[in-house]
């Protein structure tokens, strides 16, 4: 069908003005016909567009089960005892669907639209970012924000850098920064973790009396001056244990409350050779360090202080933002060296945000957007300093043979 | 003829052409500070436009009695002279919108379109273009200043001068003032955003 309708937009074709949304649905159907032929290009079938939907089907696991968790955090709310499995998918499915579409359509359109206007092929960049927009996201958003945000973020983070692989920092995040700036009211707070309204028939019931909605690091933030932290469930009732965390029945933004589906999407990163693993490890072990030195001097001011680490690494953005945030080819360190030193601070300022300010529950995403800014200058003190101890070898080569 | 000429150019030109906000990109910082509301915008303009005018004058007048070395301090009295009475003026008569600008009205003194003026026009030009350059690149100032403060307080806080502008049935529908609008960045993205503009109809001044 597609190659019916190709020479309508080859050159002097009809729809020429329209060649690259064409050539734009084409890679993205079938692998491109045309590989290079000549000079050091790599033959292989692995184009970007390839690299990105391996990146979706990794994100896949914490999309399934952000769906089943926002059914299970309904179903807890309105204090139904039984919790059929289907309802809850289903339910969970209505309520990110819209989501996803909103995301895709205002940034894809703006991608087409920026592509025509260059007449340049068109990017396949966005096809990560609009899954990522919705998992990071609180359930609750109303949608025209989430267009509104992806819009800036499409425009003034990526085009105006001038398109995929050329932008300073993570399109996906900067979106939910500007929510979290915009829109503080709808961003955090205890309202917005937990859809508390049927959708479509599911899940009519009224909230129970006791329900929160409060997500484990905005209840941590709130016991400054307690001896001791306690976390429960949204009800209120039941202590949240760390394996909770870990299996993310907790309530927080969509995709991001698993620890364990962060980890098989991770594998399936590591395991297709995406991700960088120096990034991911060094993100954890600066996130367990700093936990540990917070610990270490613990204060009934700072409450966050008191959570063990494995409570730390599991609970809120953390995790997901070391596997899918940090990691992002584009913005993250390029040298390997360069690549430890980003991960360890990413993690240890996640948590420094995290426990010293009281105003921020957690710190993951600002930490990530600090260290884009700050890779290329780590990027330079690597090789600069390489390129130093280079010449002092020479020099004392030098010296010996003479 | 020559000199109507002359004069015309240095009273428009600084509107559009050499913007001293968008071309030469002076003054910044007082753009982030006081454009969250219309109000205070227009008077912080409007006192931006008379310490520059009548410093352009005065050291136009004294142009040629003062000593090179020294002509920075010179320049500087005369514009924190000019600024105190602007002050006191404006909490005289406007004490709510003194108190918003508060310590913005007296960094006059350190806006840099004031030193660049009184440097590159009024030291080397007779009183009466010298006024006009100043009125000129007060204006121009003050055009960017109200751009600017327009989109803030009207996506921001819903309102312009203060009145309600965005209706309570979009409230009700769900809609919610921006609050990054509020803080600076946007400030400078709304600059940006209009000297992206400003060069794509002046194909002249790209770089």
């Amino acid at each position: 069908m597609l190659d019916k309708v190709k020479p309508h937009f080859q050159e002097g074709g009809r729809l020429h003005a329209f060649h690259s949304v064409y050539d734009g649905f084409e890679t993205f159907l079938f692998t491109p016909r045309s590989t290079s032929t000549s000079g050091a290009h790599i033959h292989d079938s692995m184009d970007s567009k390839r690299t990105m939907i391996i990146v979706v089907m990794a994100l896949v696991p914490c999309l399934l089960f952000g769906m089943y968790n926002a059914g299970y955090q309904h179903w807890v709310a309105i204090g139904a005892a039984e919790k059929p499995f289907v309802s809850l998918m289903l339910y969970g499915f209505l309520a990110v669907l819209p989501k996803l579409v909103v995301s895709y359509v205002v940034g894809l359109g703006i991608e087409f639209a920026v592509a025509q206007w260059r007449r340049e092929e068109i990017q396949e960049g966005f096809l990560v970012t609009g899954i990522l927009i919705p998992l990071i996201c609180p359930i609750d958003t109303p949608l025209w924000m989430i267009a509104v945000a992806t819009a800036f973020s499409v425009i003034f983070v990526k085009e105006v850098f001038g398109g995929t692989g050329y932008n300073i920092f993570n399109v996906a995040l900067v979106t939910r920064a500007f929510l979290f700036f915009a829109y503080p009211g709808q961003m955090s707070g205890d309202k917005v973790f937990v859809d508390t309204d049927a959708i479509a028939g599911l899940g009519e019931g009224t909230v129970v009396d006791t329900f929160t909605g409060a997500t484990p690091l905005g209840q941590v933030a709130l016991q400054a001056g307690e001896q001791s932290v306690t976390i429960t469930s949204t009800v209120g009732s039941d202590p949240v244990t760390t394996s909770d965390m870990f299996f993310g029945l907790i309530p927080g933004s969509f995709g991001e409350t698993s620890t364990l589906c962060i980890l098989i999407g991770a594998a399936i990163l590591l395991f297709a050779g995406i991700a960088s693993w120096r990034i991911i490890v060094s993100v954890f072990a600066g996130g367990a360090v700093m936990s540990l030195i917070a610990n270490a001097c613990s204060t009934p001011l700072y409450p966050a202080s008191m959570l063990s680490v494995a409570d730390q690494l599991c609970l809120g953005g953390f995790a997901f933002a070391a596997v899918f945030m940090a990691t992002d080819p584009v913005t993250a360190c390029r040298t390997n060296v360069g690549k430890y030193i980003y991960g360890f601070l990413i993690g240890a300022i996640a948590i420094i945000i995290r426990v010293y300010n009281n105003g921020y529950p957690e710190g993951a995403m600002l930490a990530v957007l600090l260290m884009n800014a700050f890779a290329p200058l780590i990027d330079w003190c690597v090789v600069q300093s390489n390129v130093r101890r280079r010449e002092r070898r020479m020099k004392i080569k030098i010296t010996d043979n003479e | 003829m020559a000199e109507k000429i002359k004069n015309k150019a240095v009273f428009f030109n600084p509107f559009s052409k050499d913007n001293p906000v968008v071309v030469q990109i002076l003054g910044i910082c007082s753009i982030l500070a006081v454009t969250v509301k219309l109000e205070p915008a227009i008077v912080m303009g409007m006192s931006v436009i008379a310490v520059l005018a009548f410093s352009n004058v005065i050291i136009s007048l004294l142009r040629n009695t003062i000593p090179t070395n020294i002509r920075i301090i010179v320049q500087l009295v005369v514009v924190a002279g000019l600024v105190i009475i602007v002050n006191q003026l404006l909490l005289a008569f406007a004490y709510d919108v003194a108190i918003q600008l508060s310590v913005f009205i007296g960094l006059i003194i350190t806006n840099c379109i004031l030193m660049g003026r009184l440097e590159a026009f009024a030291m080397a030009n007779s009183p009466w273009p010298s006024f006009l350059d100043g009125v000129g690149n007060g204006i121009g100032y003050t055009i960017i200043l109200v751009i600017v403060a327009f989109f803030r307080e009207l996506l921001g806080s819903g309102t312009l001068f203060g009145m309600q502008v965005v209706p309570k049935s979009f409230y009700a529908a769900g809609y919610v003032d921006n609050g990054l609008m509020i803080l600076p960045p946007m400030a400078l993205i709304i600059v940006g955003c209009i000297i992206w503009i400003h060069r794509s109809i002046n194909k002249d001044i790209q770089e």
